[in-house]
């Protein structure tokens, strides 16, 4: 089986949000309410239990002038964030009932019958994504439309993608793709395009990348994802110390209480 | 009835009326209009972040956490306790009421375990694998051994009191009094380790010290719980309070004197006046009240002391869980960003 991607190039992107909608309609989620944010047009605000492709209104971002723009007024940039489908993945580490699982294709997804909603991946996704949905009770998140690719489809968010912001592919090829599209864009004077895919960190990168204009922190990327597993030595040293201090201290209260009773 | 169905509103019929005049006045209006509710807006950029949405999600767990992290600490370590007592042989009312205290522990801890599933019916899917990189798997079979260890001490025990000495029995104590303490030992502070090896940046940025900080809370609540059923007395158990109350006195000068920023729920708003009020409670009070009644012989103070370690111990776990999601809220620290 190929080890398949996302590329959601966001110079590409123009905030249709078809994407959001082919998803919840594929893979039947539920709606998330009619609130407005207040945050540029985007109300739906972050990836959830009950949004899994999430379209990004970034204003005021990127350097001002390109894209047809006057130059005095700031670009408005889009960008169709989704699961990042880790390699290292903190919520797959974390699951204790074996519910999240890698599939052939490479991607992180939540085994629903499974699940149990003990909201462990909540805390130790370092994007954000996974959510327990308060009203199911289990943990949801972006399958990679793996029921879709099973049978040789793209996923519902990039085959409804009009402009191919989206593109859905072989992960290698992909990554070739988005090289050749990045030296694209700086030579037409795109200087702060940049490629986002978390691979020099402890994620060790990831199966949705992005072009992004700027700073990827105005996109909610972190500049540093670190999967909780990292932590682990740290942590189960800590706890082997305390048993120790636990083990030692309660042994010698009580010898030093039966030699001073003794005497 | 609301203010807001009241029709027409005086304020913005004024407000209107003013328009019209500087209108009429200046021949265009140049005051600033109405604002939408909530402006200034804040803007997506390498400082601000993404509007300040926060890009961590909260953790969804419910009242039945930070109580689970208290009854579970103090029952470890209370297992310790009465099986270290025991092998000892130190007084036997007290190896039994730690160890009923064990026991009462391992039948609320899993109740509240499963209590808090989005899904409580299918707890026995935690069953299904054991996985050492994950610290809630390593948790729940640490709690499966544990509640079987300190239940069965228990039966065991007192099938020998009601119907006398038996070999059999005694075996069954001997070995859920080892498996008690065996499992009891990292029952008590894995809690540490459950939150401390999260995304959630105070709980990561302390994970070199939550297992032993709850270790020592759960030491301290155990203690007090002992001494409260009378065993104010023991010079063990003194000496044990002492020093897991010493311990939270250090653990409350590491928070205070480090600077991080991921810090900062620990030290400001309601999360920082709890983490501080739990801390009091744990350390310095206890600490003083101890050697008050070392130097006086006071039993009252004891009591005091014992009480203040287990209220200590309880609002401190809940004021960990609650500064975890400050934390989450903030979007700055994921994204680097100093403010």
């Amino acid at each position: 089986m190929p080890t398949t991607a996302f590329l959601t190039d966001s110079t590409l992107c123009i905030g249709c949000k078809a994407c959001e909608v082919a998803c919840k309609e594929w893979n039947g989620v539920a709606d998330d309410g009619f609130n407005w944010s207040g945050f540029s047009y985007d109300n739906t605000g972050a990836v959830g239990h009950s949004t899994w492709r999430h379209v990004k209104f970034v204003e005021a971002s990127p350097e001002p002038g390109f894209g047809g723009n006057a130059p005095e007024l700031n670009t408005w940039a889009f960008s169709s964030d989704v699961c990042k489908h880790c390699e290292n993945a903190g919520c797959l580490e974390a699951c204790p009932t074996g519910s999240i699982v890698r599939t052939e294709f490479g991607g992180v997804y939540v085994q629903p019958d499974i699940c149990n909603g003990c909201g462990y991946c909540v805390v130790s996704c370092p994007f954000g994504v996974v959510q327990r949905n308060p009203d199911d009770g289990r943990a949801f998140k972006c399958t990679f439309c793996y029921d879709r690719q099973k049978v040789g489809l793209k996923p519902a968010c990039a085959q409804t993608c009009p402009t191919e912001s989206i593109q859905f592919g072989e992960i290698e090829e992909l990554r070739a793709k988005a090289a050749a599209r990045l030296s694209e864009l700086h030579g037409r004077g795109m200087s702060d395009a940049t490629f986002y895919d978390a691979s020099d960190s402890s994620v060790k990168g990831t199966h949705a990348m992005f072009i992004v204009r700027g700073d990827p922190r105005a996109y909610n990327l972190p500049p540093r994802p670190e999967v909780p597993t990292e932590y682990m030595k740290k942590a189960w040293k800590s706890c082997a110390i305390g048993a120790g201090m636990l083990l030692a201290g309660s042994l010698l209260a009580f010898l030093f209480e039966n030699r001073s009773n003794g005497q | 009835m609301s203010k807001a169905f009241e029709f027409p509103e005086p304020d913005r019929e004024r407000r209107l009326h003013e328009i019209r005049r500087e209108a009429e006045q200046k021949g265009s209006v140049k005051s600033p209009g109405a604002r939408p509710q909530g402006a200034p807006f804040p803007i997506a950029s390498a400082e601000t972040g993404y509007y300040g949405i926060p890009l961590l999600k909260q953790p969804p767990w419910t009242w039945e956490i930070p109580l689970y992290f208290f009854v579970g600490g103090a029952a470890g370590a209370a297992a310790v306790v009465g099986a270290i007592a025991d092998v000892t042989g130190a007084d036997r009312k007290l190896v039994r009421h730690a160890r009923w205290i064990a026991a009462a522990g391992s039948v609320i801890s899993p109740a509240l375990l499963v209590s808090d599933l989005g899904r409580p019916a299918r707890f026995l899917n935690m069953l299904r694998v054991f996985k050492p990189q994950s610290p809630m798997s390593v948790g729940v079979w640490t709690l499966v051994g544990f509640s079987s260890g300190a239940a069965a001490t228990v039966f065991a025990d007192f099938m020998q009191q009601r119907y006398g000495p038996s070999l059999p029995l005694r075996i069954v104590e001997n070995a859920g009094q080892a498996a008690s303490l065996a499992f009891g030992l990292p029952f008590s502070n894995y809690t540490g380790v459950l939150i401390g090896a999260t995304t959630i940046p105070t709980w990561n940025q302390n994970v070199g010290e939550l297992p032993m900080h709850f270790g020592m809370s759960g030491l301290s609540a155990a203690v007090g719980l002992l001494e409260l059923m009378g065993h104010r007395k023991s010079r063990a158990l003194q000496m044990l309070g002492l020093g897991a109350a010493m311990f939270e006195v250090w653990e409350g000068w590491r928070i205070e004197s480090r600077p991080q920023q991921a810090l900062d729920p620990l030290k400001h708003g309601l999360s920082g006046s709890l983490i501080r009020t739990g801390g009091m409670l744990s350390g310095p009070l206890p600490v003083a009240l101890r050697l008050l009644s070392l130097v006086s012989n006071s039993r009252e103070l004891r009591k005091w002391a014992a009480t203040s370690a287990i209220a200590g111990s309880l609002l401190t776990r809940i004021a960990w869980i609650y500064a975890g999601h400050v934390s989450a809220r903030d979007w700055r620290l994921p994204l680097e960003i100093k403010g």
